[in-house]
């Protein structure tokens, strides 16, 4: 395709109700080549265009060896993302993509791994705790923190426990406030961080969510003696093109669409104390 | 590659516009419409704004009469090059829903006509390279901009008026063009020195009935020139400002500007570089066919740093901010050179008559050169 800009249709294979307002898409490029020769890195997204209300930027879930799904999932929030939550498979939308930068996982290979997300920051790791659970041997210790507002807020239980019984790994959950019957940590996420297992000289802490989360997460993560080249955090910023050219994403000299979402904390750590970038 | 200089005696100017007729171009010039000087259709010499000047202040923008009969003794209007080729509005393609319930999208182009525009500004031909780096020379080519781009010749016109607004000899793009041009002009008593500067320049050049430069014409442009330079009041308080901009990211005149800043773009529609833009969707009446656009946006707007229910810059401090510091700062970082080419138009512009340079010497205090 040689416009940048012009989607590609794709069908709805699978809608799946993760919680209320959150749901997951699985896709289908309508044009079979385009599908087979479709590639993802974990961390990147596409655009997802509904047909009258425009497109948006929604990072990749899917495992990146399943080559006949891509999946998203999505939280109904605005214009463009409650209208999609209207969808039932078999109907179509537009997409594009992928873009950006994923995950540094060759770079990861060999280390112990912290995975750290809040709320829906899973979403953009969920591919790379799947690559990484593949490849089980090729990675060290492997820690997952996820934290949420409300325990009712926490999608994916059955994969958190599934992953948690891989060798050599820790799942920690933690919520602020949780029902009765909530088995693990109320609070904050960083209560829990004496629990993880790595060695600060050969780590990879990547991180997704809010970003007073991660500005937490960061500087506990210094303090524990992990350099900032080796903490790597997924931005977020409004996306209109994904191309570069729009720039509404633009972070610094940086245009988070095209040069992230993925960054080491070193490369962001200048703006990222400073509201309003 | 620069040619011997040629001139072209004040009478002969419709030539020009003819000879770019013949050669398949149509012609756009500047002309006086509603109160300021604009690019339009341009057919006859006749049309240029002959014997008319103007005076700009922060703020401030009024057509005058000046005592010469002179076609180009006035400083850039608000219109630069960039809505030539960076469309304020474009539809970029269409999506239809067929009977089956599928979405069929195709691009939507637009037609492109060889196009000469006389009169280009030096600044405006330093910002057409930057808009060009940006839309052309990254990772993804924008094609709508690549289109219009194709068959663009331009005439440059050296500014021998510059207004009080002006300051591109703080920022190195003017009063004389040097590059990316194809003819260039400069205003004499009796006529116009001119050089052609590419193939294209030339082959136009060779059609017209030019006279061989003399020394006196050559001197005088040169004097011309050196008085425009020496004549602007205001400049930058460096080439480079991206590292005391953002080593002032919490200095209080932040504050102070927002307090006079109503946040309207003004400043970034008339700015010739800036190149943000938003999407839209406009779906027929019966929702069958929609057609997806782009049109201009501004980081002074509300929507502009919004996400999933954020609004990362809701007061006027950061989004004035991001603004200098992309402009004046990280453009360093992404296109190698400074965002500003030194047209005053934001200040022109302003309704409350912000002016940049101020502001920029308030924020970094005066740098010292590389």
């Amino acid at each position: 395709m040689s416009n940048p800009h012009l989607p590609w249709e794709a069908r709805i294979v699978e809608r799946i109700q993760e919680s209320p307002g959150l749901f997951t898409l699985r896709l289908q490029l309508s044009d079979a080549a385009a599908q087979g020769d479709y590639r993802f890195a974990p961390g990147q997204f596409n655009m997802l265009y509904l047909h009258g209300a425009g497109e948006v930027a929604i990072s990749i879930v899917s495992d990146p060896e399943d080559e006949s799904l891509i999946d998203h999932t999505i939280r109904a929030v605005g214009r463009v993302t409650r209208g999609l939550e209207q969808l039932k498979a078999g109907e179509r939308i537009g997409l594009r993509g992928p873009y950006g930068r994923g995950w540094p996982l060759a770079a990861a290979e060999g280390r112990d791994i912290v995975v750290i997300t809040g709320g829906l920051g899973c979403a953009p790791v969920v591919s790379v705790i799947e690559y990484i659970a593949r490849r089980r041997h090729q990675f060290g210790r492997l820690n997952i923190v996820q934290g949420v507002k409300h325990s009712s807020d926490l999608i994916w239980r059955e994969r958190y426990a599934a992953w948690s019984r891989l060798a050599d790994t820790r799942v920690l959950l933690a919520a602020d406030a949780g029902e009765p019957w909530w088995p693990f940590h109320i609070g904050r996420i960083t209560d829990l961080f004496g629990q993880l297992q790595f060695d600060p000289r050969r780590v990879s802490v990547m991180m997704c969510g809010p970003e007073g989360m991660m500005r937490v997460a960061a500087r506990n993560m210094g303090a524990a003696g992990v350099n900032d080249t080796d903490i790597w955090l997924s931005m977020e910023r409004n996306m209109q093109c994904a191309l570069g050219h729009c720039g509404h994403c633009q972070y610094g000299a940086k245009f988070i669409c095209r040069d992230g979402p993925v960054f080491s904390f070193d490369e962001v750590r200048e703006l990222f104390e400073v509201k309003g970038f | 590659m620069t040619q011997a200089l040629s001139f072209l005696p004040r009478p002969r100017l419709q030539a020009l516009i003819d000879a770019l007729h013949a050669a398949g171009f149509r012609c756009i010039g500047p002309r006086v419409a509603e109160g300021v000087i604009a690019y339009d259709a341009l057919e006859e010499a006749a049309q240029l704004p002959w014997g008319v000047s103007e005076t700009q202040a922060p703020g401030h923008y009024r057509l005058g009469a000046s005592d010469t009969q002179r076609c180009f003794a006035w400083a850039n209007g608000p219109q630069a090059l960039k809505p030539l080729l960076f469309a304020p509005r474009e539809n970029l393609w269409r999506s239809r829903r067929a009977a089956d319930g599928g979405l069929r999208f195709e691009e939507t182009l637009p037609g492109s006509a060889p196009l000469a525009v006389i009169g280009v500004r030096p600044c405006d031909i330093a910002a057409l390279a930057l808009q060009d780096q940006h839309f052309l020379q990254q990772e993804v080519s924008d094609p709508y901009y690549a289109r219009r781009r194709r068959d663009l010749f331009l005439v440059a016109v050296n500014c021998t008026h510059p207004a009080a607004t002006c300051f591109c000899v703080s920022t190195g793009d003017g009063p004389r063009a040097s590059e990316g041009y194809d003819i260039a002009l400069t205003e004499l008593a009796d006529g116009y020195l001119l050089e052609a500067h590419s193939e294209r320049g030339r082959d136009i050049a060779a059609a017209l009935p030019l006279e061989t430069a003399a020394e006196a014409h050559i001197a005088a442009a040169d004097t011309a020139l050196q008085q425009a330079a020496e004549a602007q009041q205001r400049r930058l308080p460096g080439t480079d400002l991206q590292a005391p901009l953002f080593a002032n990211l919490n200095h209080p005149r932040w504050d102070e500007v927002a307090a006079r800043c109503l946040s309207c773009g003004n400043c970034t529609s008339v700015c010739p570089t800036c190149f943000c833009y938003s999407e839209h969707d406009a779906p027929a009446l019966d929702g069958g066919e929609v057609t997806h656009s782009r049109e201009w946006d501004s980081c002074f707007t509300q929507g502009h740093s919004y996400i999933h229910g954020i609004t990362i810059r809701a007061e006027t401090a950061p989004r004035y901010r991001q603004w200098l510091t992309h402009k004046l700062g990280s453009w360093h970082a992404q296109y190698g050179r400074s965002g500003c080419v030194g047209c005053g138009r934001c200040l022109t512009w302003c309704p409350v008559g912000i002016d940049l340079t101020e502001e920029a010497a308030a924020i970094c205090g005066e740098v010292a050169p590389p």
